[in-house]
């Protein structure tokens, strides 16, 4: 046996303190009968949730982040499937270099993408709004779904589909019939995050979409007004509830069937 | 039944970027023939194997299954299936659904399919394990249900893969003698990759030696034994003891040789070998007779001293150092009440007759 060490835990309460507290006082106080986020609470009530979604703006801003996270997040993980494909079974011309551009976006401030975009785009003579927020945010997600694809293809004995192919099938059928399926898991755990990723993501969105708000544009607008503040609190409260649900799965999702005690024949 | 070659293999090179894998191999095999590839790691043997299947395309050279050229033919169209090393079980599906996967494009009805997929099952005994997923089988189950999956296309050859590589021994060798039954029964002809030479031995009519990319030996197990061509060859197969040896004098009838440690032997002269041939003497360690006297009857024997003694049950291998030579020889005795000591006196004898000449 090991010595238990106290001060390490002692350190882990801090950790997680300083981590979630911050983030625990949102839902906290959106349920506090009080303008000002202060101690005490005053008492319980739903109101903020009742007035939150009474707001017209906030349907709007709401259905324009839905549009774009899954615009995003299916155009995202739909190339990175095929880089994921191309980077781990096929020997690629440059393989680092090409690999490093693709995760490129990653390690650049996306300030920086932000103002390159918005240059190139109003250069063009090209309208700001909900088309190049999609598009930025495209060229954002495509790492992390690289990231997700590429570990599930390096998990994924590449006889299988070799088998497919002795056993009769071209490489079309072989795709539909064995390697999609076996990345099915890791496809759904690309689209969710990506969607996450696009819903959440702010400056991008700030310096991109012009009078057409997405959520975090809405909430930032919405801080101006006092009054309007628990209302904030409200949605971020379920904000972040929704994201945590969705990461969750995600993870859950991209490591099904790579276990050892999990099963593939159960879940999917 | 009328043996033909049915895969002919012309003039095969294959390189991956400057490391040539396999040169200009040709060989040709039998219908119906149990031929394994033997050799050991890195000797190109699993790439012959996958050229055959159509996953690698040859450098240099052709390939022909019944006289078709199948040279750029990709796998899904060779009448040719495979048992993969590690099995390859589609995981997400069942092992019915594992089975009827190649049957595709046969447009049989249900009750057509189920009944394919149940003679599959009966040949490797495991009816009833239908619905069974792969990770709910064992490694001898898995490796099963890969030769139903590949038999159930019916194919003309089989290409196996050290399909029995990743079993334990007494499953093996079951394995071994149920494959080559499987084999008698449905007349097809297996290509069997291994580097277990035991399993070639046991399992093959043919065997094809390889090493550094080349075919050194294609012979029936037993010649292989007894007659190996040269050194490489008989030392993989087997122990054997190699003697540096010259060629004094050679008629068409006898070779007249020096041999390490024994001195001038005569052999008939069963070779094809000139003066100039670099030759060693190979002799197997049953082939040599150990005893406590010297008995000198048109033997040819030399003395020596026990090195070394190792018990293996039905056999007992002494380790003997000539005492007129460095060699260390390796002689076997089965009798179970010799009484042979260590650092023991002995002689080392044997009949020419069994003296096998190889090249280099």
């Amino acid at each position: 046996m090991y010595n238990k060490n106290n001060t390490l835990f002692i350190y882990c309460i801090f950790y997680f303190a300083f981590l979630y507290i911050p983030v625990l006082l949102l839902p906290i106080f959106s349920f506090n009968d009080s303008f000002h986020m202060v101690f005490p609470l005053k008492g319980f009530t739903f109101d903020w949730y009742i007035q939150m979604w009474n707001k017209s703006r906030l349907h709007q801003a709401l259905f324009n982040s839905i549009k774009v996270g899954i615009i995003a997040s299916v155009v995202s993980t739909f190339i990175a499937l095929f880089a994921a494909k191309a980077f781990t079974r096929y020997k690629v011309k440059f393989h680092g270099l090409s690999y490093g551009a693709i995760l490129l976006p990653f390690i650049i401030p996306e300030i920086i993408i932000a103002v390159a975009f918005i240059v190139i785009w109003t250069s063009m003579g090209l309208q700001l709004g909900l088309i190049p927020v999609t598009i930025s945010h495209i060229l954002f997600c495509t790492p992390f779904c690289m990231l997700i694809l590429i570990s599930r293809m390096e998990g994924f004995d590449k006889s299988l589909e070799e088998a497919s192919m002795d056993l009769g099938e071209n490489s079309f059928w072989t795709f539909w019939r064995v390697t999609f399926p076996l990345l099915l898991p890791g496809i759904i755990a690309s689209l969710l995050l990506a969607f996450v990723i696009s819903f959440d993501e702010f400056i991008l969105a700030f310096f991109l979409s012009s009078s057409d708000q997405t959520l975090p544009i809405y909430m930032w607008s919405q801080l101006r007004f006092p009054k309007k503040f628990p209302h904030i609190l409200a949605l971020g409260a379920i904000i972040i509830i929704v994201t945590s649900i969705i990461v969750m799965l995600a993870y859950w999702l991209r490591n099904l069937g790579q276990g050892k005690k999990k099963d593939f024949s159960i879940g999917i | 039944m009328i043996s033909k070659n049915y895969i002919k293999i012309n003039n095969l090179s294959k390189s991956f970027g400057d490391v040539e894998v396999l040169k200009n191999i040709n060989l040709e095999i039998e219908e119906g023939e149990f031929f394994s590839l033997l050799g050991p790691s890195g000797c190109g043997k699993t790439t012959l194997l996958r050229i055959l299947a159509g996953f690698e395309f040859p450098s240099e050279g052709d390939v022909y299954f019944d006289n078709v050229d199948v040279t750029s033919v990709p796998p899904n169209l060779r009448p040719s299936n495979m048992v993969f090393q590690n099995y390859a079980i589609f995981p997400h599906i069942n092992v019915q659904k594992n089975i009827e996967f190649g049957l595709r494009k046969e447009n049989l009805t249900k009750e057509e399919m189920k009944q394919r997929v149940l003679n599959a099952l009966k040949m490797v005994q495991l009816e009833g394990y239908e619905n069974r997923y792969s990770n709910q089988l064992s490694g001898g189950q898995r490796q099963r249900i890969a030769l139903a999956r590949a038999l159930v296309k019916q194919p003309k050859v089989l290409l196996l893969d050290e399909p029995l590589g990743a079993l334990d021994k007494k499953l093996r060798e079951e394995m071994q003698i149920e494959l080559r039954n499987l084999q008698k029964s449905l007349g097809i002809t297996f290509i069997f990759v291994t580097h277990d030479q035991e399993e070639a031995m046991t399992m093959s009519d043919r065997i094809a030696v390889m090493d550094h990319g080349n075919i050194l030996q294609v012979s029936p197990p037993k010649e292989i034994y007894n007659r190996p061509k040269n050194k490489f060859v008989s030392q993989f197969i087997g122990n054997i003891n190699i003697l540096d040896t010259e060629i004094n004098s050679s008629s068409s009838d006898n070779l007249n040789l020096e041999v390490e440690g024994f001195g001038s032997v005569s052999l008939k002269n069963n070779y094809n070998f000139n003066k100039t041939t670099k030759v060693y003497s190979a002799i197997r360690p049953e082939e040599l007779l150990i005893s406590k006297d010297d008995v000198l009857n048109n033997k040819y024997q030399s003395s020596g001293i026990i090195k070394n003694i190792s018990f293996y049950g039905e056999s007992t291998y002494f380790y003997v150092q000539l005492s007129n030579s460095e060699k260390v020889l390796m002689v076997s005795n089965n009798d179970q009440k010799n009484s042979f000591q260590e650092k023991e006196k002995c002689f080392v004898s044997f009949d020419p007759e069994n003296l096998k000449l190889i090249e280099d």
